[in-house]
């Protein structure tokens, strides 16, 4: 017989069980993530060069960690994050539930409005910030930190929070109306709703909208460069003067830490939803 | 659900002031003062004043920086259609995998999406350099192709690197590289909806994998292709930092020209118009979208 | 008369990782048949249609139609059509070019391909609806849809996954016998996949019940109803009362089986050639079952075809449940263990009312019960 004893051929629809596209999508993965692996690879080479290997080493993490500009800049970037996530996931959240509960005059206006910062192009919003900035709120320069973070943050912020609320949006369109309508039912206030009932069921998208706008804060380059002013450097920032002048395995080094805290990140807020934050944002 | 403002105006405020200020307030504004910019002048080296001329858009709409306007699109859309090219046999694998293996492929096409852009770009300059992996990779092929053709009394010339880098291929290759895990995603989700019984069906009556592709799948997935063309296309219409670090001096797109008004040139009045032809050219993509897709749910009933 | 073979399954099984679905299932199915594989969910019927359609391959064994091994042939190129239990119309194509789209893919010319779509369509009583697209036509009209553009092919066999599942009550019933009729029509092999054992009973020239990967039994639907092999068929297939027992008696021409569940023993017309004393259980159908007045000193009636105090017990009528056309009677015997009746009300009043709480006897004849082996 020339099939084997344990393993059927492939049926029609097991296109994965086929050479063609299993070369496609080996293909394709190590096109993404062939540049990335390399990247970190030679973060630990011997030799300023980073395509030739020259041996192991760890010289230019230690390079990385006593360059004062970088870990500045990293404290910087962490801090915008940090604090954006904190509020566009309040902000989020706000205007999530007054789109689901309320009709209200404006409202479809309003949702367009909402949508803009997504699809506004980064350049855009950008130099509006940028002569919003200069013009209209000059930002003061002689702030304390993180205080002299505030023009970055508010910009994040901007572009972060339609993206939790759309995210908390759909999670809400799940929830059963019936256990708001029984909590009420056997005695609970409006608030206690609210705590009790609601906060529960969002949980998992407050947690995906707040994973999603700490990646886009941490990951912004355009909107940061129109925005950070020579004593508000941020790691994006750093990289892209360090790329653009002098691309050493320090370079590397850097990057290879936020792909890590990015990923791992990720990681930690998937294991503790249990894959919810997956299905949030892929809009299920 | 829909209840009326009216009947908790408390909670309604409470819920709305925020969001609606900070929308007006930190984005609508300073888009409001840009879009004004546009139809203004440098009136002195820091002041400007807004005169409703049109100046701008006739500057902006003059060969040279039509061309660029041009040039961004279509590079864009080269972008859109190479991602579809090589996506959609990805999203075929992902959906019609085990569930097991499944989450995996959609983890590991998503996992770019959370590592920086700039740290992507970056380590994309490292293969395409002159002295890159790719020209490395050719350069070893070649003196031993070189070696082999000694023999015959036949030695190549020289090995000469290829120009992979700073140039209008590295744009695209980096634009492709950065926007294909938008594409996959929403090819994926239309292909999941898809009922696997038509495909089998199609099977059934005697079409091959091909003809079922074509009559079948890409019909029953267009919604996805086309949402997948517009999240890929938008976001490379208005690149920055990949023609910026990738492209060459003739590979400039329209967000380096508008970077450059505001950064350099000190034109911001001709920048702000830019920017609004860019914000332009994004919304119109979009209205075609929605256009063609509301044509296409009502042609359905 | 002499049926001749179309498709046989030699050996096949069917795993996915480590579970099962087909094991060493064994079958013939004849030109003309209409076959049906009856089993419940998750048995294996629909990964043994699907495996003759093409959509699985089989780990072990081989499929023939006509002779031939199509084990590595591709589904498009089997001379098999499938009705699905989704119906799978293309929503993008209208009716006339799903009907026509395998008529399409095998190149036959635009006239030609019209006029055997007309025909399919008038075939399934969907005439004129060509022009029409499928969201704009009921569950059973889709239904249609589905079956034209199958027959439209002119398979060989033609197969049926759950095809009445999706219908209504109402629609299933008047369904069965149109696709009974149509398959007399156009002569060609049907297979049915259900769970439903009333559509296999109707429709069905034979049956194939599986149970857990495997093939119970193959016969007439009136074999599988009055001749089981096994407690799983007699218990899948209508109603029973089962009771275990000892063969105690089997000789050519009777048999009995002594039964702790049972106040009398159970005897019968006919050996069933087990081992003496081996346990088996004795089916009953509750139609089989006789009921009689008992109490104020009326003596048990005597079934002239068994023996005295064989065949015949004493219970008390717990439930009864009235159906129109016939009264379901459950009767609690000694021991406390119910035993079904069923009595079909011949005459609008009945002399001989049972009612709640009334002493009677049952009884039943020397060929009714089947002892199941197995």
């Amino acid at each position: 017989m020339a099939q084997s004893p344990t393993k059927s051929a492939p049926g029609p629809l097991e296109y994965l069980r086929r050479w063609p596209l299993r070369l496609w999508l080996t293909a394709v993965l190590v096109y993404l993530y062939a540049p990335l692996i390399s990247l970190m690879v030679f973060s630990f080479n011997k030799s300023r060069a980073t395509i030739v290997w020259r041996g192991f080493t760890l010289d230019w993490y230690g390079k990385a960690f006593t360059d004062s500009d970088l870990v500045i800049a990293f404290a910087n970037s962490l801090t915008i994050a940090a604090v954006s996530t904190i509020v566009s996931t309040v902000l989020g959240a706000l205007t999530a539930l007054l789109l689901w509960r309320f009709r209200f005059p404006l409202k479809t206006i309003f949702e367009g409005a909402l949508g803009l910062p997504i699809v506004v192009p980064e350049i855009c919003m950008g130099v509006a910030m940028l002569v919003f900035f200069t013009q209209v709120m000059p930002w003061p320069t002689n702030l304390a930190w993180p205080l002299n973070l505030g023009a970055i943050i508010i910009s994040h912020i901007s572009f972060s929070f339609s993206f939790v609320a759309i995210v908390v949006r759909g999670r809400l369109a799940s929830f059963n109306r019936e256990l708001e309508e029984a909590a009420k039912d056997l005695g609970a206030g409006e608030w206690r709703v609210f705590w009790d009932v609601l906060v529960p069921h969002m949980a998992p998208g407050l947690l995906a909208g707040a994973l999603l706008a700490f990646t886009l804060s941490l990951d912004d380059f355009v909107i940061t460069f129109f925005t950070s002013g020579p004593d508000t450097t941020t790691f994006p920032i750093l990289v892209y003067s360090m790329v653009r002048f002098s691309p050493t395995p320090e370079v590397n080094a850097a990057s290879t830490i936020l792909i890590v805290l990015t990923v791992g990140l990720t990681a930690f807020a998937l294991w503790i939803s249990g894959g919810d934050v997956v299905r949030a944002e892929a809009g299920d | 659900m829909d209840e009326s403002w009216e009947k908790a105006k408390a909670v309604f405020a409470t819920l709305g002031v925020a969001p609606v200020a900070w929308l007006v307030g930190f984005f609508l504004l300073p888009l409001a003062i840009i879009w004004g910019y546009s139809f203004g002048e440098n009136s002195s080296l820091t002041e400007i004043s807004v005169n409703g001329t049109l100046s701008n858009y006739v500057h902006a709409i003059k060969p040279l920086y039509l061309g660029i306007i041009l040039k961004s699109f279509w590079f864009a859309a080269l972008t859109t259609v190479l991602c579809l090219i090589v996506g959609f046999p990805v999203a075929i694998a992902i959906t019609f995998a085990s569930p097991r293996t499944k989450g995996w492929l959609l983890m590991l096409i998503m996992l770019p999406f959370w590592t920086n852009l700039l740290i992507r770009t970056y380590a994309l300059m490292a293969v395409l350099r002159t002295e890159g992996y790719v020209n490395t990779g050719l350069g070893v092929v070649w003196s031993a192709l070189s070696h082999l053709l000694a023999l015959f009394g036949h030695p190549l010339g020289p090995f000469h690197p290829l120009d992979l880098l700073y140039n209008n291929f590295a744009v695209v290759f980096g634009l492709v590289y950065v926007q294909l895990p938008f594409m996959v995603l929403p090819l994926y989700a239309a292909l999941d909806r898809l009922d696997r019984s038509l495909i089998e069906a199609s099977l059934d009556l005697g079409a091959g994998q091909l003809t079922t592709f074509r009559r079948v799948v890409v019909p029953l997935a267009i919604p996805g292709i086309i949402s997948g063309a517009l999240v890929t296309l938008i976001p490379s219409i208005g690149a920055y930092l990949t023609p910026d670090l990738l492209g060459g001096p003739s590979s400039l797109m329209i967000a380096n020209v508008i970077e450059r008004q505001f950064k350099t040139a000190n034109d911001w009045p001709f920048g702000a118009a830019l920017s609004f032809l860019l914000m332009y050219m994004t919304f119109l993509a979009i209205a075609v979208q929605a256009i063609v897709t509301r044509n296409r749910t009502r042609r359905r009933g | 008369m002499t049926a001749k073979t179309i498709i046989r399954f030699e050996n096949i099984t069917k795993r996915f990782g480590k579970v099962i679905a087909v094991d060493d299932v064994s079958l013939s199915i004849n030109e003309g048949e209409f076959f049906a594989l009856l089993g419940p969910s998750g048995c294996g019927k629909t990964t043994l249609l699907r495996m003759l359609a093409g959509f699985e391959t089989p780990t072990e064994g081989r499929i023939l139609i006509d002779g031939q091994d199509i084990s590595r042939i591709p589904p498009n190129k089997r001379p098999v059509n499938m009705v699905f239990q989704s119906y799978a119309v293309f929503p993008h194509m209208s009716v006339a070019d799903n009907v026509g789209y395998g008529l399409l893919v095998d190149g036959v010319a635009r006239p030609e391909r019209d006029r055997r779509v007309e025909e399919a369509l008038a075939l399934v009583k969907l005439d004129g609806y060509g022009a029409r697209k499928p969201d704009q036509l009921s569950g059973g009209q889709r239904q249609r849809v589905a079956l034209a553009r199958a027959l439209v092919k002119r398979p060989r066999v033609l197969l049926l996954d759950e095809p009445l599942s999706a219908l209504d009550a109402k629609l299933r019933e008047a369904m069965r016998s149109e696709l009974a009729q149509l398959q007399d029509k156009v002569g060609i092999t049907f297979i049915i996949v259900t769970h439903d054992q009333d559509e296999a009973l109707a429709m069905a020239s034979r049956c194939a019940v599986m149970n857990r990967g495997l093939l119970q039994q193959v016969a007439t639907p009136s074999d599988l109803y009055e001749f089981p092999n096994s407690r799983f068929v007699a218990d899948f297939i209508g109603q029973v009362n089962m009771f275990e027992g000892r063969l105690a008696v089997d000789e050519p021409d009777r048999a009995v089986v002594q039964t702790t569940e049972l106040p009398a023993p159970v005897y019968l017309d006919h050996g069933v050639s087990g081992a003496r004393d081996a346990t088996v259980w004795v089916a009953l159908r509750p139609e089989k079952i006789e009921l009689h007045k008992r109490g104020e000193g009326r003596a048990p009636p005597t079934m002239d075809d068994a023996p005295a105090d064989h065949n015949v017990v004493p219970g008390m009528i717990k439930h009864l449940t009235y159906l129109g056309s016939e009264s379901v009677y459950d009767v609690e015997i000694a021991g406390g263990r119910m035993v079904r009746a069923l009595r079909t009300n011949l005459t609008r009043w009945d002399q001989e009312d049972f009612t709640w709480d009334e002493p009677v006897w049952l009884s039943w004849h020397a060929c009714s019960p089947a002892v199941l082996l197995s």
